[in-house]
């Protein structure tokens, strides 16, 4: 019962305390600006240790944040190859095919028009499909291993980056194409030279959006049939026996995963379209 | 004159709109001779910029005909004949102003060392020497614009075309590209086509003044400018820059006289 | 209409592709099948034939290729295969069938309209309740620095986290619970929709320039003011833009919630169809929920013309 009391004390209290950062002369500060969400989330797992503890949840239902960080650097010999399987095999590998077949398709029908008015309208249509729901054909054709779990992902990223790189390759003026036709440019000469950079913007838009879609798409095919290996392996078995801390060291895993790798692309990114507008504010 | 470097003849541009179709040119006739600089000046639609795209081969007309350096417009285009600059600078912000200067050089096939020089040299013609490596974002707009004319001259095509390139700048650095502009044709002697809405730009950079009208779009008086070609800024006030000026107005508002 | 022919070029070349797929994929079956009616195939045996390239017995077995789109159980089944199925599994279900509407006044178990409308349910209810939460968040968010400078950020990395891999652990924790049915994956549903919703919503009600929000200043008017008169209106494009991802979501979450404990509905038959081999019922299915999220996605473009127009923004 103190523990609950506590957790609502210390609850009011970082809330006060980010209240009174974010509205006072200091809000702008950029250590401001990152403290007060960090405040945030470390209480809400405050909070969660002391209301589960205190409310004596049963670790079944839901399991104090110690006992998951136990799990996750207790377990580590277990989820490195989990990650392994289902990022560095499944997403990463799908990652690659999916968004650079998607990247020479687009190429394809920036250069042939009839191509565009036909493919794109229907590409559009199938990026909003669950495309999760191939996993089992894909499972059933290309195996239990990563190859399915890669296979599941080039269909999820395709469509979606290649309607943002072909909407990328048409955003430039029609100024822009013309002062290459004054140098007699030939095609190529201005899809490398004008187009392509100019399209940058719109394909990193589309290869952040890749990066969550890859994951998901690894570890939702795995819930469809897996080795014994991969995150979405390790959820499944994991809930089937009620290890639930085990669950969410793997969730932990994930998280850090889907974070880190759109970070990366992000940093990418930035070093890319530093001449962008919008990474100049 | 010897043979003229553009020569225009009945010239006829129609587009077909949803509208109908909208004469664009008709009938336009025009010769420019070598080393000379020609204004083309008049109310919107009144098809200047469309005739300057036409001897550039961006445009296709639809009736007479139309010879640059005595060969078709495309060809000219395809030998890179000319320089075009457009309303806006239009310089690309993922390459540095060197960068961006080198791009018709890259595309014709310039050897490295080749490209150095002329980038080296054009920054120094219109009085950017310094600026190689900064971004365009980093410049103002008038120096952008003067970046966007080093691009057109770099490869040395004989004829400059300019889309009211100093249109949207202010006054005070319009002037000071005016003079510089002046400069740079009695420097390189280069045949210069320049589409604009200001009179005294017209009168005060031209060796001919074209005055066209709309609806269609025409000729309606081609002046041929008496003044020297050394020409000081304060010029603007002589009188026979006012009588050249007026000149231009009134053929301005005949071709008005139908609204 | 001159839009719609390079569409059925399209649409016709895929249908193409598919049945000449098909040709390689089904083929050790249905070399099998011909061999067990007689016939002499190349090489001799079925033990022989599996190192064989697929594209090689095609080639050397052209004449016993006739079974190819008529394949039970195929790894590839044609399209007319899957539309047959389709058609088995709606109409003629609920219409002919044993347990069908038609015979037994309710629909049958066996029905895709049946477990379509299990997903379709959880979809919906988790959707709504979703993108409601997530709006009242981005109210929140926007009027509240304090709420925008902790919360937001999360809001934006969630988006990089596969939520989706909670989706077992809900259900499962939340029958322990004694909550069962619709309401478990509701829950998934309604959290994937969520993010997206805050994020998208979030940006729309900021979306009015300063010049706007300036104006309003001068008139002296107080923050609800300014957001039912200019905030709101303009974030509806945003919000509706969200709301398609949302729903797209929603509809996917339902599908996964529906494996870990299959009780009926879309994802269970999915999950069901590849356990047993049963690839018409898989793909029929696959195509069912297919057709689901492009009429629910349409649907919200419908209503999204119709507010438009209503609040006077011609389309």
């Amino acid at each position: 019962m103190i523990l609950v009391v506590a957790a609502v004390a210390v609850w009011i209290g970082a809330w006060a305390f980010n209240g009174w950062l974010a509205n006072g002369r200091l809000s702008g500060l950029a250590s401001v600006r990152l403290a007060v969400p960090l405040i945030f989330g470390a209480t809400v797992i405050v909070v969660w240790e002391l209301i589960v503890r205190g409310l004596q949840v049963p670790p079944v239902i839901l399991p104090p944040p110690s006992t998951i960080v136990g799990a996750f650097f207790g377990n580590f010999g277990i989820l490195w190859p989990d990650f392994v399987q289902t990022f560095a095999k499944g997403a990463l590998g799908g990652y690659v095919i999916g968004c650079g077949s998607a990247l020479l398709t687009a190429i394809l029908v920036d250069r042939y028009d009839f191509l565009r008015r036909g493919l794109l309208p229907v590409g559009n249509f199938m990026a909003a499909l669950p495309i999760v729901g191939t996993a089992p054909i894909l499972v059933m054709w290309f195996g239990f291993d990563w190859q399915s779990k890669a296979a599941v992902v080039v269909v999820m990223v395709f469509f979606p980056m290649l309607v943002n790189t072909v909407a990328g390759l048409r955003d430039t003026s029609a100024m822009q194409r013309d002062l290459m036709r004054t140098y007699g440019a030939s095609y190529w000469q201005t899809l490398f030279k004008l187009r392509f950079p100019a399209a940058l913007p719109f394909i990193f838009n589309g290869l952040k959006i890749a990066t969550t879609l890859a994951l998901i798409g690894a570890i939702v095919a795995e819930f469809f049939g897996s080795p014994t290996r991969g995150l979405g392996f390790r959820i499944s078995t994991s809930v089937g026996t009620l290890a639930l801390d085990m669950v969410w060291a793997v969730i932990v895993v994930a998280a850090l995963t889907g974070t880190a790798f759109y970070g990366a692309v992000a940093w990418l990114e930035r070093r890319m379209t530093f001449w962008h507008p919008s990474q100049r504010k | 004159m010897n043979q003229p470097v553009i020569s225009a003849s009945h010239l006829d541009l129609t587009f077909q709109t949803n509208d109908g179709p909208v004469h664009a040119l008709r009938d336009v006739s025009l010769e420019i001779g070598k080393g000379e600089f020609v204004s083309f000046i008049g109310p919107s639609g009144c098809g200047k910029t469309t005739f300057l795209r036409c001897i550039a081969g961006l445009e296709e007309p639809t009736g007479g005909t139309l010879t640059v350096n005595g060969l078709s417009p495309d060809a000219a285009r395809r030998s890179r004949a000319y320089g075009y600059v457009f309303q806006a600078a239009g310089l690309y912000p993922w390459r540095t102003i060197g960068g961006n200067i080198r791009l018709p050089l890259e595309i014709m096939g310039f050897s490295k060392e080749e490209q150095a020089e002329r980038v080296r040299r054009t920054l120094e013609l219109v009085d950017l020497a310094g600026f190689e490596k900064k971004f365009p974002w980093q410049l103002s707009g008038g120096m952008q614009q003067r970046a966007s004319i080093a691009r057109a001259l770099a490869f040395d095509a004989d004829i400059l075309l300019m889309d009211e390139p100093f249109g949207a700048l202010d006054e005070i650095v319009r002037d000071r590209l005016n003079e510089e502009l002046l400069k740079l044709w009695d420097r390189t002697g280069k045949t210069i086509g320049f589409v604009t809405h200001s009179i005294p730009e017209a009168v005060y950079l031209s060796t001919k003044i074209v005055v066209m009208s709309p609806r269609p779009g025409r000729i309606t008086d081609v002046i041929e400018s008496t003044l020297p070609r050394e020409r000081p800024l304060d010029i603007r006030d002589s009188a026979e820059f006012i009588a050249i000026a007026h000149r231009v107005r009134d053929g301005l508002r005949a071709g008005h006289i139908d609204d | 209409m001159k839009a719609l022919g390079p569409i059925l070029a399209v649409v016709a070349a895929i249908i193409a592709l598919w049945y000449a797929a098909a040709v390689p994929m089904n083929i050790q079956e249905v070399l099998t099948q011909a061999e067990r009616a007689g016939a002499v195939v190349e090489p001799e045996g079925a033990m022989n034939r599996r190192d064989v390239s697929r594209f090689a017995l095609v080639l050397r077995n052209a004449d016993h290729l006739g079974e190819s789109w008529s394949m039970e159980r195929a790894r590839l089944p044609a399209p007319h295969q899957v539309i047959k199925e389709l058609w088995a599994s709606t109409w003629d279900e609920e219409v002919n069938g044993r347990r069908g509407i038609v015979k037994s006044g309710s629909l049958s178990n066996r029905s895709l309209i049946y477990h379509g409308s299990i997903t379709l349910g959880a979809t919906i209810v988790g959707f709504l309740i979703g993108s409601g939460l997530g709006i009242l968040l981005a109210v929140g968010i926007v009027h509240s620095k304090t709420m925008d400078m902790s919360v937001m950020p999360w809001a934006i990395v969630s988006q990089t986290i596969p939520i989706v891999a909670l989706a077992p652990m809900i259900i499962v924790v939340l029958y322990s619970i004694g909550v069962e049915g619709l309401l478990p994956k509701a829950v998934i549903s309604a959290y994937l929709s969520f993010f997206p919703v805050v994020v998208g919503m979030v940006k729309g009600l900021r979306s009015p320039d300063a010049m706007q929000t300036d104006l309003l200043r001068t008139y002296n008017a107080s923050k609800p003011q300014a957001f039912w008169m200019l905030r709101l209106p303009a974030s509806v494009p945003y919000l509706f833009a969200s709301l398609k991802i949302g729903i797209a979501a929603s509809l996917v979450g339902a599908i996964v919630g529906e494996l870990p404990v299959q009780r009926g509905g879309l994802g269970a038959r999915m999950l069901g169809g590849s356990y047993y081999g049963q690839t018409e019922q898989l793909w029929a299915a696959l195509l069912f929920a297919a057709a689901m999220a492009a009429i629910l996605v349409w649907l919200i473009g419908w209503i999204e013309g119709k507010t438009l127009r209503r609040m006077g923004v011609t389309p």
